[in-house]
């Protein structure tokens, strides 16, 4: 039986990292659900070989009913009757098919009904979807909402939403507006209290909400009258069984077709706060966003898997003058390039994931019992880890999945061009990667913090510690050398004083810094697991040339250049 | 309507749909240590049925019945991982050899024990393709039976079934207690559930504890225990089991080698043309 999860060994390999052993037993808090619950693990070994079976169900639907589904997806879309969508058939069977699977709300408490999963086999869950149907895995995928109604709602909320997502309820953020994409800070559905009901209510426009007609929506809505910036902002709970939100239209678009993108109308929609006045975009909607933003890394990592497949398959069938297509040195070189950028981007996914799960973990058992001075201490640098990942991950995966799905029909020639092949709806499932959940440019803006704070330096200074085999050690050198460079252009860039200058070299000394940390984790792949010698290698020779690049540019570059590039 | 206790037959069977080049012996049997052994894929048809009416009338039950070897425990446990309620394996070494007859004699027995409502099964089984184990049940038991079911639903405490036949359906109704089988038509069984699969991962029979050392888990909570029956338990007539009770022999195995010998080269001419009409004419392929 197909399965996408067996299939690929790699996944096994990241599931069963080291870490793993701390995160699970934080997570589990030294299993002590175990007697109130007869499906929590007893153990470590327990509990990975429930995350173990668990990816291989989910890998199953994805191979047999998700995957096989996503063309029809893509033709039929869904519709809007009466001011409701429509899912397409295939949508709905995948979903069903999830639903009565029970994994939904895989990482929720048990007493919500959840799995009490860690993020690292939830991600890997969303890297499947994704490569069955990554319009799908939006649908799938928004199950985040119920983290963020779990981290900041009340008792009340929680008990009240999150055992519903369990039972197959969809749900959506409800954030941009047709004046607030990027700067969500101009938000202007309104929130006012209606004393006399008792509840708030929301009143406005928004657009781009993707599955925005899903039983459970979050809305980032003005509660503070009279503000004209985010912190006017408060986000809110909305239940679809109240029925004062329409949908005006979906949009028509490029790809991810399957995946609902709704304009909603808002008339008088009682709602329920999260949390604190205020303090809607401020924390809780840069929480959620964190969270979709590792979504969209898996997601790239997916689809960039899926067209990998496509061009791996189509350049093992075509023949050309005499021979399989992938005998060629400028095929064969871009299949291992595609395969090598793979493992690297997936790499940093996990140990993203992992540095997630960390401070996420400690949160949730500091509101339990105050954490010792080390406990703290790891919670702050996981927390800082994971903020200065997220972006890059989100920023180089959804790149390096573009370019992976462009190489596919590359490889196709002129039928990957036509419809007849997945890699063409690959090509443009891939192309919202990079702009949605942030752009890639502000994705930039985000990380470059950890260029010029210094925290993916040492994070560098840190990973060249590793133990390794005599046999990776001269790669270990050159990415030390790689980093000693990166480490004199940033000092170079920062140095001159000017804002304007960092902003325009951030990108490249944010795709610098990612490289040299790809190459180390490849590294500390191959010290677990020597096949992955190869990849590391052909990375790290990647990694030169394109830093090398980089640097140069970055050097020949005078400030006063600058003025040169600027329109008008 | 009151709820529906359903017993739902399942049979371990080498997954013959996947086979490679090892897959029969020398002298012509299955060789059975190279195939996986899997649910018989119409059992799993039938399962999901079982459900489905589970599912839609409260206080219903479902019961997967499987006779096997130890190893087939595994079929009990998929049953679970999918929604069934409990498992029985049926296990002796009395039973082994056993051809439909003496099976269906075995399951019968198992089946008054349960005293089930409605009996579901898939309609043959992959290794054995003989469709014959489910009519037979029915007839031990004296209940009315249905094949090649397709769709069921009740109507008025009897179960409306469509049946797909050779050339089209047909649909019934039967009293109930009845025996139904399942058509590969039939909707696909559900996947494992995530919970169900980390609660019944540990269900064993005794047999697989002793075998086990029991010691593995180490948590507080009861260990889910799989039913075994042996012959004893249903009241078996060993007579009537194994070899003894099977009046099927098997006289004689061929083994059929397929070969491309037969395979002509013809040249696009008229006269290499004619020469085909004339010969698929003779031989009645056309015209």
């Amino acid at each position: 039986m197909a399965n996408f999860y067996t299939d690929n060994r790699d996944l096994r390999f990241h599931l069963n990292h080291p870490v793993m052993r701390k995160i699970v037993r934080m997570k589990e808090m030294d299993y002590r659900d175990r007697d109130q619950y007869d499906y929590a693990p007893h153990d470590y070994e327990d509990a990975m070989d429930n995350y173990d079976r668990v990816l291989e169900i989910i890998g199953a639907i994805c191979a047999d009913v998700i995957a096989p589904n996503a063309e029809d997806v893509d033709h039929e879309g869904p519709e809007v009757v009466d001011g409701r969508v429509r899912y397409a058939r295939g949508t709905q069977e995948n979903h069903e098919a999830l639903t009565k699977a029970g994994v939904i709300g895989m990482n929720f408490p048990r007493r919500y009904d959840g799995l009490n999963f860690p993020m690292v086999p939830y991600v890997m869950a969303a890297e499947l979807v994704s490569r069955a149907d990554a319009g799908f895995a939006n649908i799938w995928g928004l199950q985040d909402c119920g983290e963020t109604i779990l981290e900041f709602a009340a008792d009340e909320l929680k008990e009240e939403f999150l055992p519903r997502f369990n039972r197959g309820a969809t749900a959506a953020m409800d954030l941009t507006e047709p004046d607030a994409g990027s700067d969500l800070q101009a938000v202007q559905l309104k929130a006012h209290y209606d004393e006399t009901r008792g509840t708030w209510m929301l009143n406005g426009v928004k657009r781009f909400i993707t599955n925005g007609d899903a039983e459970i929506s979050l809305v980032l809505a003005r509660s503070e009258e009279g503000t004209t910036d985010g912190r006017g902002l408060s986000l809110f709970v909305y239940d679809k069984a109240e029925g004062a939100v329409t949908v005006r239209r979906i949009e028509n678009k490029m790809g991810i077709k399957g995946s609902p993108t709704c304009e909603l109308v808002f008339r008088n929609a009682p709602a329920r706060l999260i949390g604190e006045r205020r303090m809607g975009l401020i924390k809780y909607v840069m929480s959620l966003m964190n969270g979709a933003r590792l979504g969209v890394g898996a997601q790239s990592v997916g689809i960039a898997q899926a067209a990998y497949g496509e061009a791996r398959k189509y350049a093992s069938e075509r023949k050309q003058f005499g021979k399989t297509i992938d005998q060629f040195p400028p095929v064969y070189e871009m299949l291992t390039l595609m395969r090598v950028r793979i493992e690297a981007m997936r790499s940093l996914l996990y140990e993203t994931a992992r540095f997630v799960d960390i401070y996420k973990a400690w949160s949730f058992i500091s509101e339990e019992r105050k954490l010792e001075k080390e406990e703290r201490d790891d919670l702050k640098s996981n927390t800082r880890l994971a903020d200065i990942y997220t972006p890059m991950v989100k920023l180089i995966s959804s790149e390096w999945c573009n370019s992976i799905a462009y190489d596919a029909v590359q490889i196709h020639g002129g039928a990957g061009f036509i419809k007849d092949f997945p890699v063409e709806r690959l090509y443009r499932d891939a192309r919202i990667t990079s702009i949605y959940e942030g752009t890639s440019q502000l994705q930039v803006v985000a990380a470059v913090r950890g260029v010029t704070t210094g925290g993916y330096l040492a994070q560098m200074r840190e990973y060249e510690k590793t133990e390794l085999r005599p046999e990776l050690e001269h790669l270990r050198r050159i990415l030390i050398t790689l980093t000693d460079d990166y480490e004199k252009r940033v000092a170079e860039v920062v140095a001159a004083g000017n804002n304007e200058l960092t902003d325009f070299h951030a990108r490249r000394m944010v795709e610098m810094a990612a490289n040299i940390i790809m190459g180390h984790l490849l590294l500390q792949d191959a010290q677990r697991d020597a096949s992955f010698t190869t990849s590391a290698k052909l990375f790290v020779s990647l990694a030169v040339s394109e830093n090398r690049t980089r640097s140069e540019y970055i050097k020949g570059l005078e400030e006063k250049e600058l003025g040169l590039f600027k329109v008008n | 309507m009151k709820g529906i206790k359903i017993v739902v037959l399942a049979k371990q069977v080498p997954d013959t749909r996947n086979v490679g080049p090892d897959a029969m012996k020398a002298d012509g049997t299955v060789n059975r240590s190279v195939l996986p052994a899997i649910f018989n894929p119409e059992d799993l048809n039938a399962l999901e049925q079982a459900l489905r009416i589970r599912d839609q009338y409260e206080g219903s039950t479902v019961t997967v019945l499987t006779m096997g070897p130890g190893r087939a425990a595994e079929i009990i446990r998929e049953g679970l991982y999918r929604g069934a309620d409990d498992g029985v394996l049926l296990t002796d070494r009395a039973f082994a050899g056993s051809d439909t007859l003496a099976t269906s004699y075995a399951l019968t027995l198992a089946i008054r024990r349960l005293e089930p409502d409605l009996v579901l099964g898939g309609r043959q089984a992959i290794d054995g393709d003989t469709a014959q184990v489910g009519p037979q049940i029915a007839e031990k038991l004296g209940w009315p039976q249905v094949t090649y079911a397709e769709e069921m639903h009740f109507e008025n405490d009897r179960l409306v079934v469509r049946r797909r036949l050779e050339r089209g359906v047909e649909t019934v109704s039967a009293p109930l207690p009845l025996v139904v089988t399942v058509n590969g038509t039939a909707p696909a069984c559900r996947y494992r559930n995530a919970r169900l699969v980390m609660k019944y991962k540990y269900a064993r029979t005794d047999t697989e504890l002793q075998a086990e050392n029991a010691d593995y888990i180490a948590g507080s909570r009861p260990l889910v225990r799989i039913t075994e029956w042996g012959t004893e338990a249903v009241g078996a007539d060993t007579e009537q089991l194994g070899l003894s009770g099977s009046p099927t022999k098997v006289k004689e195995i061929d083994n059929v080698i397929l070969q491309s010998k037969e395979a002509k080269q013809l040249t696009a001419s008229d006269r290499d043309i004619e020469a085909l009409v004339r010969e698929l004419l003779e031989s009645h392929t056309i015209g």
